[in-house]
């Protein structure tokens, strides 16, 4: 069978492509995207990238909220009556296709002035001529070419953010005056004696002095300030040996000018802020790419439609809901807090809250928890708490969220910064009181120069840089962690727990094969006419697969509870249900569930239902074994007992029926008999567990859709690595140790200068940047080499 | 000699006017996105239509600054 893709989105155009000017395209959205592009000379979209679309969405009625101008007035970064400016982010940026065409967006809307992309930050900014169009119609614009934006609550209350720059302002400093000073070194470095070099040297001298003074008070702040608050809760981290380094540098080489001992130190120093502000800078530009900071708000939506008195629908923002306010809410909307229903058809897909993955269906006057999301048309309900009160906000404000995490683990660097500064401050004192004895003009030398030379940069620019590196390569194999600690975390696991729906199976509906004789066209438009009516699961599930079908009015319908349907259409008669419903002798009972069909009393064929687990599991979870205690937690039933014995090793848990708090408590149980808990989950349900165990990694089909507060994403077709993610972490902090004993190994030669007394300008001068660049070398060198081991 | 003074004035002084361009350049938000710059440089500008003005990409770029 020929598979066309689609010449918009590149999907599998399936049975029937829509052919439009000699391409095929999956379905008429790609079709429509593709003629207004072409209607507007837009056509070099495509040829930047292959198939970079994306369908649009449906958006009727889901941006009504932008008619209310106390919301428009909160979003918009800047407005003077008559331009408007507003940023977007826009999860479906991913090419240089995308950054085309939005920046080319004047073109499609006459009264887009401008508009600039940042690609990291996957934003678009669009200036706009507010006289003659609205916010609302430019994301109708943005969502009618497949560019929906992400409008969420948490841009909502933050607003507009002023954007750090000083870490850019300190390098550059850092940067200028290094190269000036090291330039300005020369004279001394190259003619120790001489008539000119007398004269002279003070004019140097005092110039790099001026030079330096910048780079100690203003660069080179942030590892003062930390050292201090370290110091002063009694932590020795790893500012405090820098910051000792750096004043004492300071120090020393300003005494040595102003009494014309010596030339002082003043390039090393230079050069120390700078190494080290390029290693903070590198750690920045890592983190910047995937936010991870969301919470509830960024779930929620910023407008509901309210009912007023007067049966007029008006948009608000849902902070403002209050009890007893009448809502509306459409198809594939959330509920935004707890309400009971009043009218219409609610099936409510409550996977995000409780893991179950069937819908469920309420009657008018049942009570409705926030959090679900409402699958078949319109409901009004009845509010019962604001949203402050409701059930899923209560679940967020449990205690473990609030605890930060970080705060309880001591990183590897925090914890080789403690003996370093101790053991040097021994080094120092043993051999100044050595000197002091021998020879004690020199003694005072020794001291500085000890604590100059030992050069605890190497130890701060590894770990930055190894696992700055590591982040940059996991990230590329689209596992995405929130930050350097996590994978001194994940390196530490010994237990990991898995949920069952949407993690280790492939997505909350099941897979459906039809196995049998093939049906005709009306008899399968029968057979979607009467799966219409019922509202079994298995007849939903169905009813959506078949959704190509017409719907013919049927001639009789009966639905016998338990058996089956029965439904007839002219000459057609459909018998759908169980195996004796439907009169075919089944086969032995099988473990998975179907449906069979007969046509006119003749057996068609059957569909079956599985419940599709992600590929490769059997043996990711045979070589995780050997290392890591397994379990598996769900929410949902134990109909799936049997199957997951079969598919795991026999020492794995397996646990069902589990509440979020269940999880939770599970996974404290075992951290307090000393268990490093990695937690892996999909949903909103997870979210306390994901918190309380010491990594959570988040299992996502679409990286870019909304995930809760853990520390990890994967994509879901990088499952099956776990293991190889899991043991390059430890490989990492390997190479972080080896490191360490290159930094100790150089520390060792420069300590020899310094306690024999004959630390030179020139010797610290070159010793200090070598150190620097072999160890980011090194670091950079083996991280890619791990990085090429992972597939 | 002391012609050094001169020379050493004058080239600190070229130093910090290209030190203050920097600042100038980070403050307009030059170096906010580091990406972006590097892909939108290899659009190409489009041949101008006869009665529509001229909308390349360079012409943005100037109405950013």
């Amino acid at each position: 069978m020929e598979h066309k893709s689609c010449f918009h989105c590149g999907l599998d155009c399936k049975s029937s492509p829509i052919t439009y000017d000699n391409k095929s395209f999956c379905c008429n959205g790609c079709k429509t995207v593709y003629e207004i592009f072409t209607a507007n000379d837009l056509t070099c979209y495509y040829d930047l990238q292959n198939a970079p679309g994306a369908t649009p969405t449906e958006i009727e009625g889901k941006y009504d909220f932008l008619n209310n101008p106390s919301i428009v007035e909160k979003l918009l970064e800047f407005d003077d009556g008559k331009n408007q400016i507003i940023t977007f982010y826009i999860p479906h940026i991913h090419c240089s296709s995308c950054i085309w065409i939005l920046e080319n967006l004047s073109k499609l809307h006459p009264a887009i002035n401008f508009s600039v992309v940042n690609f990291g930050k996957k934003t678009v900014r669009i200036t706009f001529n507010s006289e003659e169009t609205n916010l609302k119609a430019i994301v109708t614009m943005l969502s009618s070419i497949g560019y929906e934006p992400y409008i969420s609550l948490e841009d909502y209350e933050t607003g507009k953010q002023k954007i750090d720059r000083s870490l850019i302002y300190k390098l550059g400093l850092a940067g200028f005056s290094f190269g000036n000073v090291m330039l300005l070194s020369f004279p001394e470095y190259f003619q120790v004696d001489g008539f000119w070099i007398d004269q002279y040297k003070h004019v140097f001298r005092w110039l790099i002095f001026a030079f330096s003074i910048p780079v100690v008070f203003y660069s080179a702040q942030d590892y003062f300030i930390s050292a201090f608050k370290g110091l002063r809760s009694k932590i020795l981290n790893i500012d405090v040996p820098i910051a000792l380094g750096i004043s004492v540098l300071f120090l020393r080489s300003t005494i040595e000018i102003a009494f014309d001992i010596g030339s002082g130190f003043f390039d090393s120093l230079t050069g120390l802020v700078f190494f080290l502000l390029i290693g903070k800078f590198f750690q920045k530009k890592t983190y910047d790419f995937l936010s991870f900071e969301r919470d509830y708000k960024s779930y929620f939506p910023i407008g509901i439609t309210k009912i007023n008195k007067d049966q007029s629908e008006e948009s608000i923002q849902v902070y403002k809901i209050k009890k007893g306010d009448r809502l509306l809410i459409r198809n594939e909307e959330l509920i935004p807090v707890d309400c009971i229903l009043i009218n219409g058809n609610a099936r409510i897909d409550y996977s995000f809250v409780t893991g179950e993955s069937n819908p469920i269906t309420k009657q008018s006057g049942d009570k409705l928890f926030a959090g679900g999301k409402q699958l078949d048309g319109i409901i009004e309900v009845d509010v019962l708490n604001s949203v402050e009160q409701s059930y899923l906000t209560q679940l967020w404000s449990n205690d473990v969220f609030n605890t930060n995490k970080e705060a309880a683990f001591t990183s590897l660097t925090n914890k080789i910064s403690k003996h370093f500064t101790i053991t040097i401050l021994i080094i120092a004192t043993l051999a100044t009181g050595f000197w002091l004895v021998v020879d004690s003009s020199i003694a005072l030398n020794v001291f500085t120069a000890v604590l100059i030379i030992a050069c605890p940069c190497a130890i701060a620019l590894s770990a930055p840089f190894t696992l700055g590196n590591m982040l940059r390569i996991f990230g590329k194999k689209k596992f995405y962690l929130k930050n350097a600690n996590v994978i001194e975390q994940l390196a530490k696991i010994n237990t990991i727990i898995f949920d069952k729906t949407g993690t280790i199976t492939a997505n909350k509906q099941s897979d459906i094969n039809y196995e049998g004789y093939k049906l005709s066209e009306i008899e399968e438009s029968v057979l979607k006419s009467s799966l219409r009516g019922s509202n079994h699961p298995l007849s939903r599930s169905l009813y959506n697969l078949l959704k190509e079908q017409n719907i013919l009015p049927l001639d009789s319908f009966e639905e016998h509870l338990g058996k089956g349907i029965e439904a007839k259409y002219e000459s057609n008669q459909l018998k759908i249900g169980s195996a004796e419903f439907v009169g075919f002798n089944s086969e032995a009972t099988n473990l998975t569930t179907t449906v069979h069909i007969s046509s006119n009393n003749k057996y068609k064929g059957k569909y079956t239902f599985y419940n599709a687990y992600r590929k490769g599991i059997s043996h990711l979870f045979n070589d995780l074994k050997q290392h890591y205690d397994l379990a598996i937690i769900s929410g949902d039933n134990a109909g799936e007992k049997e199957n997951l014995t079969k598919l795991l090793p026999t020492n794995t848990k397996l646990l069902f029926n589990q509440k979020p708090e269940d999880k939770l408590e599970y996974i404290d149980y075992h951290q307090k008999e000393g268990a490093n808990v990695l937690m892996i989950g999909d949903g909103l349900n997870d979210a306390g567990a994901l918190a309380q165990s010491n990594v959570g990694i988040v299992i996502s089909e679409n990286v870019n859709v909304f995930s809760p507060a853990c520390d990890a994403i994967l994509d879901a077709s990088k499952f099956e690595n776990l293991n190889e993610y899991l043991s390059a972490s430890k490989k990492a902090i390997q190479i972080i140790k080896w490191s360490f004993v290159l930094s100790f190994i150089y520390n060792i030669v420069g300590l020899y200068f310094a306690v024999t007394g004959q630390l030179a300008p020139v010797v610290a001068a070159i010793l200090m940047p070598l150190s620097s660049i072999t160890i980011v070398a090194f670091t950079t060198l083996m991280t890619n080499l791990v990085g090429r081991n992972l597939k | 000699m002391s012609v050094i003074y001169i020379l050493l004035a004058i080239s600190i002084a070229v130093a910090i006017v290209f030190f203050i361009a920097f600042i100038f350049a980070v403050k307009n938000g030059q170096y906010d996105d580091s990406y972006t710059p590097s892909v939108r440089m290899l659009f190409e500008d489009e041949i101008v239509k006869k009665d529509k003005s001229d909308k390349s990409i360079l012409t943005n770029k100037n109405n950013t600054n």
